[in-house]
């Protein structure tokens, strides 16, 4: 399973050796090529409009590089979203902390120490990741309300740190399951008990499972719209309610919701362009269960 | 001392397990209860802290898809039948299309790969914004051909109100019989092949039973008295158009890893056989990947169903033309104040999900118990 998943993750990077000649290999590029204009045109044009002075925005000039250069669209997006920003940050930290330290040890638990009923509990617990959140929203709103965490920072936090567990322990199962029990069992020889298998083995081999995971949840989490949007208020609001109110308006000028959208993107892209090869794993370990 | 651990062990795992008990399955449970309740009819009791309720049975559900002002969630589930269908088309037509492409041994390989994948990464909020700058009526896309001297295109792709393919509400369930026909003849054809008589005999018993019934009109069942037009609202075509910019990276991904799965000794075989380069294609490489489609489907398909950020940002959550169940869901409850028949819409959209999901989960973790 998880071998699976992450053999695969490795051999995305892999080229084969050797080399094919072809008449045609010019469409090849072509359509590469093409295809890249797809996922790019939408980048050049945010990223010029957000440089563009608001007035020198008109639709039919859409597609031109700015004439001057105004940086300060980024200013005033930064001015505007920095409280939202910092809310996104506090949020996907905690509650990506949270539900990985958790993931880690329901993870090590699944795979080590299996009991009777692991095998109806875990199923029951995957399924957890897949619901529409529509589902559970009402009740959770009353939820948070009755015990006074509605519209509060850490509703939201404590909301996806629950809903975040299948996923994580789903990824650390998997990973987990990788290591042999013989070692297990030597530290067991030795006298190590349920904690100190997990401070001595498990936990020192988890780095590139907790990166793994913590990418995940980050960008799962930094990325998320429904909860936001249902269970904060104006001062807890993250960054993509505030850009979803922002661009929802029809009157503001377009440079502002462009600059607001590279401040919320950049996180989550610096951290594929960065460790791409975890987000890819983590991507497919999401996926790849068979 | 072993089952002292094992204790221990069960009790470290408990809370996770409290937590989601109360938080995934309490929390349904609940909000199944209030969709069969008159929560939000009354509106001096919807926020209320302790609201009285009164059981009414199904008539949530009743009214959404048979009463006459629910009109509006019908449209939507047509909206979401045909959103799912292109955007599944997109996605894996791209994403199979660009990992063959990076299957050929190309230079820059991993650039092209950050290049397709990296929408993947963002928000579907800002997907949406920004793709709603791309499709404003008289610029960004639009006027693309300009700039290589044609004329600009002139397409209403957000703001479009026409719907095409137009058929009758009352037709659906006729449908539904003809599609679950099919379901059955495909079972009882395999019933057949494996020498299952009897299983065979009762298949096709039910298909001709439920063919019958589709084409006699599905006599019995009415949901309206009055034929109600439902249709594909173009308007969908550019949040489709979106959707795969964002996710058909993913596909590729998959995809990509599936090709790079399939052993080069195979492929040299059937070259060995005297096979073109397509033909490798067409008859070793691409009948292997029927598993990640299937996957792909699912996880695609589900994300589908619960669209609701993407359409958000880039038509508004008001927008009855772009509705889809997710955000019905959110506007009766949140903004209504309708929490009852907002919870029932939550059900319905839980069910869709559940067939999609549940059958996966079950086969992908049979085969893992047996291992």
């Amino acid at each position: 399973m998880s071998a699976q998943a992450q053999d695969v993750g490795l051999d995305l990077g892999r080229r084969r050796s050797g080399g094919r000649r072809g008449r045609f290999r010019w469409m090849i590029y072509a359509g590469l090529l093409l295809a890249t204009a797809f996922y790019l045109l939408p980048v050049y044009l945010v990223v010029v409009t957000a440089l563009k002075e608001p007035a020198a925005i008109t639709l039919a000039d859409t597609w031109r590089l700015p004439e001057t250069w105004n940086w300060g669209s980024f200013a005033t997006a930064w001015e505007a979203f920095a409280p939202t920003l910092r809310n996104s940050l506090v949020l996907a930290v905690s509650a990506t902390a949270g539900s990985a330290l958790l993931g880690s040890m329901n993870g090590y638990i699944l795979s080590k120490w299996r009991f009777p009923g692991a095998n109806v509990v875990f199923p029951l617990m995957l399924f957890g990741m897949f619901i529409p959140y529509q589902a559970i929203l009402i009740p959770l709103f009353q939820f948070l309300r009755d015990v006074g965490l509605y519209g509060d920072l850490a509703g939201l936090i404590l909301t996806h740190v629950v809903y975040g567990l299948p996923i994580t322990t789903l990824i650390f199962r998997n990973f987990y399951a990788e290591i042999p029990d013989e070692m297990l069992d030597s530290a067991k020889i030795d006298g190590a008990g349920f904690f100190g298998i997990y401070a001595r083995i498990l936990f020192p081999l988890s780095v590139s499972g907790f990166v793994v995971v913590v990418i995940w949840q980050f960008t799962q989490i930094w990325n998320e719209f429904l909860f936001a949007v249902t269970l904060t208020r104006q001062e807890t609001q993250p960054i993509t309610v505030a850009l979803a109110n922002l661009a929802g308006g029809e009157a503001v000028n377009w440079n502002l919701p462009m600059a607001g959208s590279i401040l919320a993107a950049l996180p989550t892209l610096l951290i594929y362009i960065v460790l791409g090869r975890y987000f890819i794993r983590g991507l497919l370990a999401g996926s790849v269960k068979g | 001392m072993r089952t002292n651990d094992r204790l221990v062990a069960f009790l470290m795992l408990l809370p996770s397990l409290v937590l989601l008990a109360i938080f995934v399955y309490g929390f349904i449970g609940r909000t199944a209860w209030v969709s069969l309740t008159n929560w939000g009819a009354d509106a001096t009791q919807a926020l209320a802290l302790n609201p009285e309720l009164a059981f009414v049975g199904l008539e949530n559900y009743r009214k959404l898809f048979t009463g006459l002002i629910d009109v509006r969630f019908r449209q939507d589930l047509v909206n979401t039948f045909f959103f799912t269908l292109f955007f599944l088309l997109g996605t894996l037509g791209l994403g199979l299309g660009l990992a063959i492409l990076l299957d050929q041994k190309v230079r820059f390989e991993a650039v092209f790969r950050t290049i397709f994948l990296f929408p993947f990464a963002l928000a579907f909020i800002v997907t949406g914004t920004v793709w709603r700058w791309m499709l404003q009526p008289s610029g960004g896309v639009n006027v693309l051909p300009e700039l290589v001297g044609l004329p600009a295109l002139e397409i209403r792709w957000l703001t479009t109100r026409e719907q095409i393919w137009q058929f009758d509400w009352n037709t659906v369930p006729a449908f539904l019989a003809a599609g679950a026909a099919l379901a059955f003849a495909y079972a009882a054809w395999r019933a057949w092949g494996t020498g299952r008589r009897v299983r065979a005999g009762v298949h096709g018993i039910l298909t001709l039973g439920l063919a019958g019934w589709a084409a006699t009109g599905t006599p019995g069942v009415t949901l309206l008295p009055y034929p109600e037009p439902h249709g594909f609202n173009v308007a969908f075509v550019g949040i489709v158009i979106a959707a795969v910019w964002q996710l058909s990276g993913y596909t590729m991904a998959l995809y990509l890893a599936g090709l790079r799965g399939v052993p080069e000794e195979l492929r040299e075989a059937a070259r060995v056989d005297g096979a073109s380069e397509f033909g490798v294609y067409r008859h070793v490489v691409l009948p292997l990947l029927g598993p990640i489609t299937l996957s792909a489907m699912i996880i695609l398909g589900h994300i589908s169903l619960k669209i609701f950020d993407l359409i958000w940002a880039m038509a508004g959550a008001d927008n009855a033309t772009t509705d889809v169940p997710a955000l019905l869901m959110y506007l009766r409850s949140f903004r209504a104040n309708r929490f009852a028949e907002g919870a029932a819409i939550a059900i319905v959209l839980l069910l869709m999900v559940a067939l999609v999901i549940v059958p996966y989960l079950r086969s992908s973790l049979k085969g893992e118990v047996r291992r």
